[in-house]
């Protein structure tokens, strides 16, 4: 196991652990600002992924693609906030649950309907496609390398944008006290219009972007989703800062926990069983590790105290 | 229209009964293996309604305990079924083919790991609660798809159906008659159980936790005795729909089998005796007869669901009786 | 694509209203992730079954949406409703296994168009059991043979892990007679594999064998191009056929992958078939469909000579595959399973369509490991 395979593992956990962060950011932006359970957020980033392959295919420009994913996650999401999300608020989280499943099963199957059963193509731009070379010898694809930066600017982005604008200190009186802003005069309906459609852009984006990579095909929303819902809870509910760490510490756990559980498991197992032992509680690293957080932080790690 | 719960309850039954023995005079045999899947599938929502329409837990793990139970009496079979002695170091027995043995496997099994997992999650609440139960879901989920002694992601055939005293159950109706009867065993069972103090005691818990505590009662007692009995009849519901499939996989683990359990109660109608049993049995038609009608039958089962969600608050049974139950 | 649309055909189609001699029940995978593969079998089964000219064949056909229970739902729907004598079209062995045992064990024929578990080609062999496509292994084992061919000699495996995938690599190291770099199991579903592209990197291997199916190849093989490994890429057909090669694009090009069918076989049921699917459905045929094509031509060439009532008359019927397939001649090995040729064919470009070549044969006269298990 030379250092070059580890920290090429760590920039892939890093790469992974960035493009999560885009799916959680939204929705703990939802939860903490709406209180609503989206599990439809999964759906979104299909649509991402869907969208910049149709308009990358049609056009030639993947950037192009980016943007009309975007467009279309956000407006996708405008749309089902105002005729569906709206009427859930008040509601219990259950009913939330079965309203946002009840869209995963809509969007799905109403892609496959516009789209076929086949999956699309959509491929990496070759000015960004390709290797280059890091400092201290590895060989490491721009592209992922890029999708690190993007991921990076729009941490970046968001934060600026919760901590420095109009918009933040609303979003973020809105977390606290959403009775009292709207006391104040705030348009609640409209604020809560565009965090759905800004944590649904977030989504189409990180579907587009890692459609390129990945296949892009009906349901490839729904393994993240998971994965989405463990980063928010590990971080804490409502943090965009516990999304960030959080994503970070889900990105790691699980590719290098894929690496080098196996060959831990090589210490006192042969070959094979080893291999498959490692792989089976690699996969179950990510759970194991929401639960111990949870036991000792009943709140995720950057939750408010209840 | 408003109908009184009580008129409502007694047509499930009565129906639930009819329409088997009506299948059976016009041979339709595969009409009773329907019924016997919403009956089989609505006792495994009841087991959930203890904890999530009476004590306002939702769990989105409790497909852990379906596939606890299933696997119990798949691997109990198995072993039965091929002559192999099941080693557990400590000691080593043939597998069994009885149902009634299977079952007490069944539910000891998930009650210990319903005791285990309510140990450790109870701690949490609201949406940390229903992610930590997801959590344990996906843990067995993973498990089982690594288990290849068992089958691993192809799951494990058992050619026979369960043996019961008494009765062959390989004929579709006989079967049925086991599972509709276990159904009513424990339908009577939970509705005691909710008009007894403890269950008076869950369901003030569900209101407020402070005021229990005041009266002296330990809240997290009492969630922890519905988690372990929400679990084993689960898991008894579990070994029920191994025996009718004659089929168990990992898939009985999978979030969306936890999902699926939960849309089956909101169906029906949250925090009702027979919420459950309606939501299974609407269900169930829906998959069918849509099933049939087009390739894309998801998108309008989507939007039957959004509209029961959206319009029909307190599930089928609210809209009928005009009033909405327990809420979560 | 539904029983109503089926009958309804059937009735216009003839003069007088037909009494359905035999009922055909397909199950297989319309909706879902997975749903190409179920369309693919069931629009090649449909078309020769169009092609026959007969009309005394009924085909009911369901989607059983990847799912084992509803699978066994509708096996139990089939067999106890609607009485079919032959059932055909599960795509996935674990469906299969959940299955097809109980059916035959009615006394139902099964005909299978794709799923070939090791279970019932050893074993678990029926004789109401028959399997068109080929048994899990051989496509495996075929790479092996290729691999040893060009002279491979240090192999890095890799599979997911369940039943298949572990299949898959005991079927390449069955023949494969270099080294191994590394044999990894990945998680089934996965879709970022940069750390198994990193390890490849890291290791000396000459040669790269994948079975990813689905999804999971795409994502590879997508990854694999843009890490800058050059190392030459063998797998099985799973991760090359039609419907899936245009997704991938360049990446997938010049990829060796084995299979028992291509559309440039040389013969003139096939040279047919892939005009006629072409012009039926707008879309290359893949070999799914050859599979669900060849299935249908030899249950309507059993139906020749005899009829599923006569059940040991049908059996020999089918036994004897005396009908024209896509790959030229065709039999049976004692377990009812092919024996027959895998090739090695190249991902190429035609075009604008990305698409299969034959460059080599990897396998003749091949069966497959289990049959002398299977005491027929």
């Amino acid at each position: 196991m030379s250092s070059i395979l580890i920290l090429e593992q760590i920039l892939n956990g890093l790469q992974f652990g960035v493009m999560l962060f885009l799916m959680a950011a939204g929705l703990t932006l939802i939860f903490g600002v709406m209180g609503l359970i989206n599990l439809a957020h999964g759906s979104l980033y299909m649509v991402g992924a869907f969208a910049t392959a149709a308009v990358a295919g049609a056009t030639g420009s993947f950037f192009l693609g980016l943007v009309a994913a975007l467009a279309a996650a956000a407006l996708a999401g405008a749309i089902i906030e105002i005729v569906v999300i709206r009427r859930l608020y008040k509601a219990p989280h259950l009913d939330q649950v079965l309203a946002t499943f009840a869209l995963i099963l809509i969007f799905s199957e109403g892609t496959r309907w516009v789209f076929g059963s086949f999956p699309l193509f959509l491929d990496i731009p070759d000015a960004i496609s390709g290797p280059v070379t890091l400092p201290g010898g590895i060989e490491y694809p721009l592209y992922r390398l890029t999708l690190i930066g993007i991921g990076l600017a729009v941490a970046a982005g968001l934060w600026l944008l919760i901590e420095r604008t109009r918009l933040g200190v609303q979003i973020r009186a809105g977390e606290n006290d959403r009775e009292m802003i709207a006391a104040l005069g705030v348009d609640i309906s409209k604020l809560y219009t565009l965090v759905f459609a800004l944590g649904a852009a977030l989504a189409g984006l990180a579907g587009g972007l890692v459609g390129a990579i990945q296949s892009v095909q009906i349901g490839m929303g729904e393994p993240v989703l998971i994965l989405a819902f463990v980063v928010i809870v590990i971080g804490g509910i409502g943090s965009v800062r516990g999304a960030f760490v959080g994503a970070i510490l889900v990105g790691l756990t699980d590719t290098l926990g894929g690496v080098f559980l196996p060959e831990l498991f090589k210490l006192f197992m042969e070959n094979g069983a080893a291999q498959k032992s490692g792989a089976a509680v690699a996969s179950m690293s990510v759970y194991v590790l929401m639960c111990l957080v949870l036991i000792w932080r009943p709140t995720g790690l950057f939750g408010v105290r209840a | 229209m408003k109908l009184d719960e009580r008129v409502i309850n007694g047509l499930m039954i009565v129906g639930l009964l009819a329409l088997p023995l009506w299948a059976v005079v016009v041979d339709e045999p595969f009409t009773i293996t329907l019924v016997t899947r919403a009956v089989i599938l609505a006792l495994a929502a009841v087991g959930l309604n203890i904890i999530l329409g009476f004590g306002g837990m939702v769990s989105f793990g409790h497909a852990a305990f379906f596939g606890i139970g299933g696997y119990a009496m798949g691997i109990l079979a198995y072993h039965a079924q091929t002559y192999t002695a099941l080693d557990l170091g400590f000691a080593s027995f043939g597998g069994t083919k009885t149902m009634p043995l299977i079952w007490l496997t069944a539910m000891v099994f998930s009650a210990l790991v319903a005791l285990l997992i309510g140990l450790l999650s109870l701690r949490t609440s609201g949406v940390y609660f229903i992610m930590i139960t997801l959590a344990f879901g996906q843990m067995f989920f993973y498990f089982a798809i690594s288990w290849s002694q068992y089958g691993g992601e192809d799951g494990l055939s058992i050619y026979i159906r369960n043996d019961f005293p008494g009765l062959n159950t390989l004929v579709p109706i006989q079967f049925f008659a086991i599972c509709f009867t276990v159904l009513c065993v424990v339908l009577f069972l939970v509705a005691r159980l909710r008009a007894s103090p403890f269950g008076l005691a869950l369901n003030a818990a569900r209101q407020s936790t402070i005021r229990v505590e005041t009266m002296g009662m330990d809240p997290m007692r009492l969630k922890l005795v519905a988690f372990v009995l929400s679990g084993a009849v689960t898991g008894l519901a579990g070994a029920l729909f191994a025996d009718l499939n004659r089929f168990v996989s990992p898939s009985m683990f999978s979030w969306q089998m936890s999902g699926e359990l939960i849309v089956l109660i909101i169906i029906g109608g949250v925090g009702r005796l027979m919420g459950p049993v309606v939501g299974a049995c609407v269900f169930v038609a829906l998959e069918h007869f849509l099933g049939g009608l087009t390739d894309f039958w998801h998108i309008y089962l989507g939007v039957i669901l959004l509209c029961i969600v959206l319009f029909a608050r307190g599930g089928l049974l609210g809209l009928l009786t005009g009033k909405e139950g327990a809420h979560v | 694509m539904n029983k109503l649309f089926l009958v309804a055909t059937a009735a216009t189609l003839t003069a007088h209203s037909a009494v359905a001699d035999v009922k055909v029940g397909m199950i297989t995978t319309l909706s879902g992730g997975g749903a190409g593969l179920g369309i693919d079998v069931r629009d090649g089964f449909m078309l020769a079954i169009e092609q026959s000219g007969r009309d005394d064949i009924e085909v009911v056909i369901e989607d059983d949406q990847r799912k084992p229970d509803i699978a066994v739902q509708l096996s139990d729907k089939m067999i106890q409703s609607e009485r079919v004598d032959v059932m055909t079209g599960i795509i996935w062995s674990n469906l299969a296994m959940a299955v097809v045992p109980a059916a035959v064990n009615q006394d139902v024929f099964y005909l299978s168009p794709n799923a070939g578990p090791s279970q019932l080609a050893g074993q678990g062999c029926h004789q109401n059991y028959f399997n068109v496509a080929w048994q899990n292994d051989n496509l495996h084992e075929a790479a092996g043979a290729y691999a040893n061919s060009v002279g491979y000699e240090n192999s890095f495996i890799m599979a997911p892990n369940y039943p298949a995938g572990t299949d898959a690599l005991t079927g390449y190291k069955r023949f494969f007679e270099g080294e191994l770099a590394a044999e990894v199991y990945t998680q089934l579903g996965q879709t970022d594999y940069a750390a198994e592209i990193a390890q490849i990197r890291a290791s000396d291997a000459d040669s790269v064998f994948f079975f990813l199916p689905g999804g999971m190849g795409i994502s590879f093989l997508k990854q694999y191009a843009d890490s800058g490994i050059d190392l030459p890429v063998v797998g099985p057909a799973f991760s090359f056929d039609q419907g899936i090669l245009q997704a991938v694009g360049d990446a997938a090009l010049g990829v060796v992958n084995t299979s028992q069918w291509n559309k440039d076989i040389d013969n003139p049921t096939n040279a047919a078939f892939v005009a006629s699917f072409q012009a039926t459905y707008g879309r290359l045929p893949s070999l799914y469909a050859s599979q669900g094509f060849d299935t249908a031509n030899l249950l309507v060439s059993a139906l020749e000579t005899a009829d599923p009532s006569d059940a040991d008359a049908f059996r020999d019927a089918l036994r004897a595959a005396d009908f024209d397939s896509t790959r030229g001649d065709f039999s049976f090995g004692p377990n009812h399973h092919p024996i027959q040729t895998i090739y090695a064919r190249e991902v190429i470009k035609e075009g604008d369509v990305f698409t299969n070549r034959i460059i080599g044969t990897a396998l003749e006269g091949h069966s497959d490991a289990y049959a002398a298990e299977c005491k027929m």
